[in-house]
């Protein structure tokens, strides 16, 4: 066990979460992404009270077809108004929000944990991996995305694990392909090279050394991946691929009540403008990180 | 540069038998479940062996997929489940509707994505570029079905201008066609927009223009002549692989609007577990994909001549 006080490379790296930090303080500068950090910040904070500020339980069926501001049986007021069988659309956002905010950063940290091992396979070790993962990524990626998912979702079935799986299989090579792109480049610097002379493990070369150097990009691209993600989660619950009911999903949500568009636009409008927000939300913020990104 | 189009041909044959030897052990690994596909979930044990032994199912499975390979290649793709007719007759009529709904996003969205992108990268930093750049991160963050549901509720719920649904129930409809081209336009537009903004901004900076503006030529000539020639070659490649993207596109797209188009039939395929649908849209969509990123990368290579002639 090597003293991490007395290891000279692990005394150079600062904690996770001061860089975290740092950056975060750095955010102001990009006003873009201040307002990206904002809605995103918004929709973890309606994720996690959802409990305290749905007005109703999502699932309950109260008065159909009210429209917004209608007020229910008990004096209570339906903000966004209900659906076709009664439930009341703003809780049903808000218990959504919880579905996309579990599901996505999931089925992205899902994906990136396959990219990453591979495109740093891929790049450090070179050769016959690299040539063997390079092509199979390039088949993958030659697929129309929402085709790949719609044919592996119906050949395997629609829930919640296959979700995450489909999204892996699809998102892993174009991960991949940064990686790799990345490790190529880091490889041959010179404190790789002591760490390989020190006699380090391949796998401590890779995490320790090499993936820590090579966040600033990953961390924009996981950004942009997740605002994808999120909207990929939502067109599968709107083709009727996605999470089973009855739990709501933003997606499924906008599915159910598409036939009632031209008279009640407001069962479908207010889902849509709550992914639209979201995932606008998550791509100011990879615009902003960029943009700072690129500054120094 | 001969060798390079015969490799590229060569890696794109590759992909497409990959593809579908990939797509056959998917969907017709056990023949069991292609009869219960085929006959139904009803269907008697009987039924099923009788129609495995008709259709030469009881061979080993390379030889079932060689067969089912010919087959594909000569334009055989077996009988729609659901249709009960070829899936050929179904196929290329839907092919057909997706493009002509494809011609329209791209006769609006090129030339609307490269005006605004040239004009955004021309003065990087700009007010002007500024504002074409949040627009169009704003018009991509909106899901087609989003955008969709939004544009529906103005312009059939609010202001009733438009049909609602474009199923071309009464012959064929121009007024039918405006929303499904608007809602792929403003999903699509912005990434072309800003991809061309970023070669148009790199140019911008290279000393040749600088020695262009610096020796007095007029600011129109610099970007007319000098510029855009060089800027146009980064967002000719973004544009043939849009229409891999639009091929995702048009399923949402098609599905909402009730079009009867490609995308549509491969999700009802799907939906329905129609199998020799599924396999040929799925084929077709690949097809058109890598046949349109093969003539990208060659495009490309072609219209850069610091790769030409090296």
């Amino acid at each position: 066990m090597v003293d991490e006080t007395l290891d000279p490379v692990a005394n150079r790296r600062v904690p996770f979460i001061v860089t975290a930090l740092k950056s975060f303080l750095l955010l102001r500068e990009s006003w873009v992404g201040m307002i990206g950090a904002a809605i995103v910040i918004f929709w973890v904070l309606v994720a996690i009270l959802a409990p305290l500020l749905a007005p109703f339980d999502p699932l309950a069926t109260l008065a159909p077809l009210q429209k917004p501001g209608a007020v229910g049986p008990d004096g209570a007021i339906f903000w966004l108004g209900t659906d076709q069988i009664g439930r009341d659309i703003l809780s049903r956002i808000i218990y959504g929000c919880r579905t996309v905010l579990i599901y996505a950063p999931l089925a992205t940290l899902c994906a990136y944990t396959v990219g990453i091992l591979m495109g740093l396979t891929a790049g450090y070790k070179g050769g016959v991996w690299d040539e063997v993962l390079s092509r199979t990524s390039d088949i993958i990626l030659s697929f129309p995305v929402l085709v790949l998912y719609v044919i592996i979702i119906a050949t395997i079935g629609a829930s919640g694990t296959n979700i995450i799986i489909a999204i892996t299989f699809a998102s892993a090579p174009g991960i991949m392909r940064i990686v790799r792109g990345l490790t190529l480049d880091l490889r041959n610097r010179d404190y790789v090279a002591a760490a390989q002379t020190r006699g380090e493990p391949t796998w401590r070369i890779l995490l320790v050394e090499i993936l820590p150097n090579a966040r600033g990009p990953l961390i924009v691209d996981a950004c942009l991946r997740l605002g994808y993600v999120t909207i990929t989660i939502g067109v599968l619950g709107f083709l009727g691929l996605g999470l089973p009911p009855p739990d709501p999903d933003w997606g499924s949500m906008i599915a159910d009540t598409r036939q009632f568009a031209l008279v009640f636009p407001h069962m479908s409008l207010f889902p849509s403008i709550a992914i639209s927000s979201l995932v606008l939300g998550l791509n100011l913020l990879a615009d902003g990180l960029r943009e700072i990104s690129l500054r120094d | 540069m001969t060798v390079f189009i015969a490799k590229r041909f060569g890696f794109m044959i590759l992909t497409m038998i990959i593809v579908s030897l990939l797509l056959f052990l998917l969907l017709e690994y056990s023949p069991g479940s292609v009869a219960t596909k085929v006959l139904g979930p009803y269907s008697s044990e009987e039924q099923r062996q009788l129609w495995l032994e008709a259709h030469g199912y009881m061979q080993p499975i390379y030889v079932r997929y060689f067969d089912w390979l010919f087959n594909f290649a000569t334009g055989d793709f077996g009988e729609s489940v659901r249709f009960k007719v070829p899936v050929a007759d179904v196929l290329w009529s839907r092919l057909a509707n997706t493009a002509i709904l494809g011609g329209f996003v791209f006769a609006i969205m090129i030339p609307l994505s490269l005006t605004l992108g040239v004009l955004a990268g021309m003065r990087e930093g700009s007010k002007l570029d500024r504002t074409i750049s949040v627009t169009s991160i704003v018009t991509t963050s909106l899901p087609e079905f989003a955008s969709a549901v939004l544009l529906s509720a103005i312009f059939v719920f609010g202001l009733g201008l438009l049909p609602g649904t474009s199923g071309m129930s009464r012959g064929w409809n121009i007024q039918e066609m405006i929303l499904p081209t608007m809602v792929l336009v403003l999903y699509d537009f912005g990434y072309v927009a800003r991809m061309t903004r970023a070669s148009m901004a790199e140019v911008m900076t290279t000393h040749y223009i600088r020695t262009a503006i610096l020796k007095g030529l007029p600011y129109k000539t610099v970007i007319m002549k000098h510029a855009l020639r060089n800027a146009m070659i980064a967002p000719f490649t973004v544009i043939m692989l849009q229409i891999n993207w639009l091929l995702s596109g048009v399923i949402v797209v098609e599905y909402f609007f009730a079009y009867k188009g490609f995308g549509a039939l491969l999700l009802e395929a799907s939906l329905n577990q129609d199998i020799f649908m599924i396999e040929a849209c799925a084929m077709i969509a690949v097809f058109v994909a890598v046949v349109t990123q093969t003539l990208a990368d060659i495009g490309y290579t072609y219209l850069n001549p610091r790769i030409r002639f090296s």
